[in-house]
């Protein structure tokens, strides 16, 4: 097992290194005036001189590879360099800020947002799921799968839409509903409230963004469970439980479920993996100051030590996730090792 | 999903056994690519997708058709119809059957000529994506060993960027247009059909006619794409099909976050961004380009399904998503 979690984590390494290049070719080697980024216009060649020496634009490639990678000359106050505790990229061209304080502040935003909605997308749609594959060709179940469908196909940007609109809208601002008072309508269109400050305002705050996001996840994940159930239900071992004169319900819930469940862990591993570097879409809807939304306000500036920062973050929670399904699944199933 | 094709009718069109006492009394071999198409054609929910999908083409390609019908474009700003006098954009009415836009456009026009960029960009992006993604796939599997580790190794770390975040980068870094969505789209589209390619190549390459094929004497790029690759047909359709919706989306969500198609070129994403400040006086506005996204992706994601059950009745539908 640890020489297994061993090999994992070195490829983890590995993965991470090769990020590393390709983020930083793309970010540093494309055709690309970093200098337009920091001093937008009416910048003379004396201008241009200074910025480039300050931000060691001329150095040659491999040295800016390394001090992007291990350790960095201090600009406006700020070391660079991902060998530094924390790691850090920099500051921001426009703000100057260090860009790991601001990821910092923001990390929380868009980790309740993937959690959350996570909660509620695995409480939608593996009981879905579960009850479509138990019926499978009923009614329920072509219903169930039709409305899996529509809700796969369906673009999060449109559904947040809708949501605002009806429940926004039409139910907190036409019929005025409010809890206790105007000030707290039931359906709250913006704004994000840290848990630390008030857990029910946070969670109230919550409400539309996470089930923006769960709805359309739920569809994937009753479609899947669906499947995986209704294979695992025609498995060797199934018969013998139900031979052996087991109640359907202790072998559908006690025998089926375990098995059925493994690749949606692994969906739901993959899937908050990639919704921690930003829900980019449901935060710009809902005005929360998650990742994605500070990714979407660096690209207007085009503040590269932002848009640097974000997505190496969100690469590393990709991998970081991979990780941690591969070893979990090295606990549950010793034959995954041998690989 | 669709609904299975039940053979109580004439058990002979699917499995493939010619019925010998049939009413024509006739005996006649089908190829799989037929018997696939009889499966289809009896598969309703997935005919009435190919015929949606069919008719949002031929509404792309006669766009301009349309403008002559309507008697207006997709960029005429009808300012003194379209808006109140506050600048409020008024709903559906005979001269737009659909409303107008915050600065007084047609939405109805405009979301025809929207199909275009959404339909264009959508087939381009997979064509590319599938000719990558076929390849690299094609190669792995084949030669296996360490061709395969660096190709399988590229996968991962294409796989390892947030699909969004980093096309939000990438058109930042260069200016956003059509031709740039197409590209970062492809690149993050083609892992999924290589690992589908190769997989089933790993287990072709061991088979007779591989074999038969190396002792006559082919070589190994003729082996792949004339003997290995007209097997792969049936799973590379299926998947081009899913992969179709997803870069529709894909584009959509670019145009909604002002980094797809330039405006004032109509796109539903970029309609639905611009509706986004204006969706509680003037409804009209999100709802259309929203349902004309929802319908178009959810025809290709039904076609998808129902070819997958015509093309391999056996096929797991755990694959699908």
């Amino acid at each position: 097992m640890g020489a297994y979690i061993i090999r994992r984590l070195l490829k983890m390494v590995l993965v991470l290194w090769l990020i590393s290049i390709v983020v930083f070719l793309l970010f540093y080697a494309l055709p690309n005036d970093p200098v337009r980024g920091i001093v937008e216009r009416g910048c003379d060649p004396a201008c241009r001189e200074s910025v480039i020496a300050k931000y060691h634009f001329d150095d040659p490639m491999w040295v800016r590879y390394w001090h992007f990678i291990y350790r960095g000359p201090s600009i406006d106050g700020v070391e660079s360099g991902l060998f530094h505790w924390p790691p850090s990229f920099g500051a921001s061209y426009q703000t100057k800020q260090p860009v790991m304080e601001d990821l910092l502040t923001r990390i929380p935003v868009t980790f309740s947002l993937a959690a959350g909605a996570a909660v509620i997308w695995l409480l939608m749609g593996v009981p879905i799921g579960m009850n479509a594959a138990t019926h499978p060709r009923s009614i329920r179940d072509r219903v169930f799968t039709g409305m899996a469908l529509v809700g796969l196909s369906m673009p999060t940007f449109f559904l947040g839409l809708l949501l605002l609109y009806f429940l926004y809208y039409h139910v907190t601002v036409t019929l005025g509903l409010h809890f206790g008072g105007p000030q707290n309508p039931i359906f709250k269109p913006f704004g994000y409230v840290p848990f630390k400050d008030n857990p029910l305002q946070w969670a109230h705050h919550m409400i539309l963004p996470w089930f923006t996001l769960a709805i359309v996840h739920a569809a994937v994940y009753s479609r899947m469970t669906r499947g995986s159930m209704l294979e695992v239900l025609g498995e060797d071992y199934i018969r013998t439980a139900r031979a052996k004169g087991l109640s359907e319900r202790r072998v559908v819930y006690r025998h089926g479920l375990r098995s059925a469940l493994t690749p949606v862990v692994t969906l739901l591993g993959l899937d908050l993996g990639t919704l921690l570097g930003g829900a980019i879409i449901t935060e710009r809807l809902f005005g929360l100051p998650g990742i994605g939304a500070f990714a979407v306000e660096a690209v207007r500036d085009r503040d590269l030590p932002v848009l640097l920062g974000t997505v190496v973050t969100a690469s590393f929670f990709i991998v970081f996730a991979n990780l941690l399904i591969d070893i979990l699944y090295g606990v549950l199933d010793t034959r995954v090792r041998l690989t | 999903m669709s609904t299975p094709v039940t053979d109580n009718a004439n058990p002979a069109d699917a499995t493939g056994v010619p019925s010998g006492g049939g009413a024509t009394g006739k005996i006649e071999g089908r190829t799989p690519l037929q018997l696939a198409w009889i499966r289809l054609k009896r598969d309703r929910v997935a005919m009435a997708a190919a015929i949606t999908i069919l008719i949002l083409v031929l509404v792309a390609i006669f766009a301009p058709v349309f403008e002559k019908l309507i008697g207006h474009g997709p960029y005429f700003q009808d300012r003194t119809n379209g808006l109140s006098a506050g600048g409020i954009p008024q709903g559906p009415s005979k001269d737009a059957l659909l409303g107008y836009d915050a600065i007084g456009r047609d939405v109805l026009i405009r979301i025809i000529f929207g199909a275009r960029i959404s339909l264009f960009i959508g087939i381009v992006s997979t064509s590319i994506a599938l000719l990558i993604g076929v390849t690299i796939g094609m190669f792995a599997g084949y030669f296996g060993g360490k061709v395969d580790t660096v190709l399988s190794g590229v996968m991962d770390v294409v796989l390892s960027f947030p699909f969004l975040l980093t096309a939000l980068v990438l058109v930042a870094l260069f200016e956003p247009s059509a031709y740039i969505s197409i590209i970062i789209i492809a690149i993050f589209g083609w892992t999924y059909i290589a690992r589908i390619v190769r997989g089933q190549v790993l287990s072709l390459r061991e088979k007779e006619f591989v074999e038969a094929a190396r002792s006559l004497g082919a070589s190994d790029l003729r082996i792949m794409f004339s003997d290995i690759l007209p097997n792969l047909v049936a799973p590379i359709i299926v998947y081009a099909t899913l992969l179709i919706p997803s870069n529709i989306l894909a584009e959509a969500s670019l145009s909604f976050l002002g980094l797809g198609v330039k405006p004032p070129t109509p796109s539903w994403g970029g309609m639905l961004q611009e509706s986004f400040e204006l969706y509680t006086v003037a409804w009209w506005f999100f709802i259309f380009p929203g349902l004309a996204l929802l319908t178009t992706v959810l025809a290709f994601n039904l076609l998808g399904d129902g070819l997958r059950d015509a093309l391999d009745p056996r096929a797991n539908q755990t694959l699908s998503k």
